[in-house]
């Protein structure tokens, strides 16, 4: 009899012993902060310094930190869990506890003058294959940069056009073409900056590129004056400096209802020079604003031949006055004479 | 890619390179420059590799010793973060008056935030302990205990830094059965203990496991001494999140005790004498019967068929 209730005894004593070693609970005074993003766990009840004793410290320790992490143990197996590749993981939260950050954020850029434009019409972005066929190399090649296909400047003949000068040289065309372009591109890609950075680029001929023309310069003075805050009304002039031409508005438009008499006066003029048989243009006007312009471009061919290579001088702006310079005389001519090119005798 | 004023870049990979370094959005993991002054001894040593090995890969120890204060003249670390795009940093030193340091710090935006100085006091390296050791790399459980962690200002900016340098990268999910390392902090009369342990998970009755400990690597007893903490507006401002991060909240959803979801729909005021409900033809009034009421001298309305 007594052995049996010894034995039960035993038995009921072993499994308690047993019981406490496999147990996860733990009494804490206070419940713990738990941050299970960051795999973290605060505790902040007291630590009583009786408890620690010089030799017993680190067992001291080492009971409060597997308590500790048994309770931050429990938190996680709370979280749910899906099986990756023969493991199981838990999926965690997002951290709470705030931490500053490395930099500041990024701001978000502004849109590039394209990505308007795209956004407006509804563009998307097509993604275009990295290799296209060579017929020439009978080959895949890149679509741009290096041994790129169907390469243009690596052409040996180009075919001379009908309408180009047979004396033009074709190649040094070609160059030149994927050299404006190049600098076109620059000069947009660094306005989209300063557009991003709302830094205000000043108008053609404010910023000092190397060899400025005299009417970029005085341009550039007229602008500097009237950016005072009277709008330069106070501003002197130098002694030898010239009122700016051009300047005002550049076109002006008679008020919509106004004199009615003048309105009508001028309607009626204009349908007296419409019956008239008269020609408007003026031919030998016209042929002699040609001749002229042709001579001036000579003498500018033979100069920049001598200068050599000094020309890119704001390039954009002499090749924005050029053409828009031969486009009046050519427009003008056009009327009268035949082709840009063509002497008029050849009539 | 706008690389404005700065370099621009040529090739792909100076560009994923310089994209690597700008802000972003979602920050990566901090890396940590860990390096010497200009006197350390053995212990100061010993402790900056073991401190490496617990922040490997994502630090860099250097090797030669750099003779600077970092309390009195912070541009040298501003110039090796910026090198090495490292944000964190610990600096050891030895000298009479401040025995075995260690400064810990960080930076924002390639300025100094915050420097704690510890002083170690007692420290058994990793070799010294045998133990198996975790794998490198693997995130470590953070563990603090005791009040001034909380109540005490500086204690608490300490335990921001520590967790910045100690956390590892953020991760989504964590492997369960990958949870070994854990780090121990426990304040107490000015001094701060760090105890590191290995923990194995043993049977218990239930799903969740019994943990039991065994001290692998360096455990360090450190005294505060120094600090220089941020300004109140410089920490704020290092908190501020980009809007781009806040979660939108979808408005007029909610959800009440059951679960079940709720919205709320407008509707302009309607005349309800004009309602055209369904007609049953069954009840409807017919032409014999007697009817009381308005409705007496009407006919029944033709069905409108509401759609």
């Amino acid at each position: 009899m007594a052995a049996h209730s010894v034995e039960a005894l035993l038995a009921k004593a072993e499994q308690e012993e047993a019981e406490k070693l496999r147990s996860i609970a733990v009494h804490k005074e206070l419940d713990l902060e738990f941050d299970v993003g960051n795999l973290l766990a605060c505790d902040k009840n007291r630590i009583e310094s009786r408890d620690f004793r010089e030799q017993k410290k680190e067992d001291f320790l080492r009971s409060l930190a597997r308590d500790n992490t048994q309770l931050l143990i429990n938190e996680i197996w709370k979280l749910p869990t899906e099986r990756v590749e023969e493991a199981i993981v838990a999926k965690l939260p997002e951290p709470t506890t705030p931490l500053p950050r490395e930099k500041p954020p990024p701001k978000p850029k502004p849109p590039t003058k394209w990505e308007q434009f795209a956004k407006l019409k509804g563009i998307q972005k097509k993604k275009k294959t990295n290799l296209v066929w060579d017929e020439n190399a009978k080959e895949w090649r890149r679509r741009w940069g290096y041994k790129r296909a169907n390469d243009d400047t690596k052409e040996w003949l180009i075919e001379v056009p009908e309408t180009a000068d047979p004396n033009e040289d074709q190649f040094a065309k070609r160059v030149k073409a994927k050299k404006e372009r190049v600098a076109k591109n620059e000069l947009n890609r660094l306005k989209n900056i300063a557009r991003a950075q709302k830094v205000k680029v000043p108008g053609v001929g404010l910023t000092p590129t190397a060899q400025q023309s005299k009417d970029e310069l005085v341009r550039a003075v007229s602008v500097a004056k009237t950016s005072t805050a009277s709008v330069g009304r106070f501003q002197d002039r130098l002694p030898k400096e010239k009122a700016p031409k051009n300047t005002g508005k550049k076109r002006k438009f008679e008020p919509l209802i106004g004199d009615f008499s003048n309105e009508k006066q001028k309607q009626l003029e204009l349908l007296k020079v419409m019956d008239s048989k008269k020609p408007k243009l003026d031919i030998t006007k016209a042929v002699n604003k040609q001749m002229r312009e042709e001579d001036r471009e000579e003498a500018s061919a033979k100069y920049k031949k001598g200068a050599g290579k000094k020309g890119r001088k704001g390039n954009m702006s002499g090749k924005g006055k050029g053409k828009g310079g031969k486009g009046k005389g050519g427009k003008a001519a056009g009327g009268g004479g035949g082709k840009k090119r063509s002497k008029p005798g050849k009539r | 890619f706008y690389n404005d004023g700065g370099v621009k870049p040529k090739t792909k990979r100076s560009k994923r390179f310089l994209e690597s370094r700008a802000p972003k959005l979602t920050e990566d993991v901090k890396s940590a420059m860990i390096m010497k002054g200009g006197n350390t001894s053995l212990t100061i040593t010993q402790a900056l590799k073991d401190l490496y090995s617990l922040r490997k890969p994502n630090a860099v120890l250097y090797k030669k010793k750099n003779i600077t204060r970092p309390f009195e003249d912070s541009t040298s670390l501003e110039f090796f973060s910026k090198k090495t795009d490292c944000s964190l940093f610990l600096f050891g030193s030895h000298n009479k008056k401040r025995p075995n340091n260690l400064i810990f710090g960080r930076l924002f935006d390639f300025h100094v935030l915050d420097m704690i100085e510890l002083g170690i006091e007692k420290y058994v390296s990793l070799s010294e302990i045998k133990a198996s050791k975790c794998p490198e790399g693997t995130k470590p459980m953070l563990v603090f205990a005791g009040e001034a962690f909380d109540t005490d200002n500086e204690h608490k900016r300490l335990k921001s830094l520590l967790i910045d340098f100690f956390r590892g990268p953020t991760v989504s999910a964590v492997r369960l059965a990958g949870l070994e390392h854990v780090l121990h902090f426990t304040a107490l009369d000015g001094k701060i203990f760090m105890r590191s342990y290995r923990c194995l998970l043993k049977k218990s009755g239930c799903r969740t496991p019994r943990i039991e400990l065994e001290e692998i690597g360096p455990s360090f007893d450190f005294v505060l001494r120094r600090t220089h903490l941020a300004s109140d507006d410089l920490y704020k401002l290092a908190h501020k999140q980009p809007k781009a991060l806040k979660v939108k909240k979808k408005k007029n959803i909610s959800h009440d005790a059951f679960g079940t979801k709720f919205g709320r729909v407008h509707m302009q005021k309607q005349d309800l004498s004009k309602l055209h409900t369904r007609k049953m033809k069954g009840l409807r009034k017919r032409k014999g019967e007697v009817v009381t009421g308005e409705q007496g001298g009407q006919a029944p309305k033709v069905a409108k068929v509401e759609s």
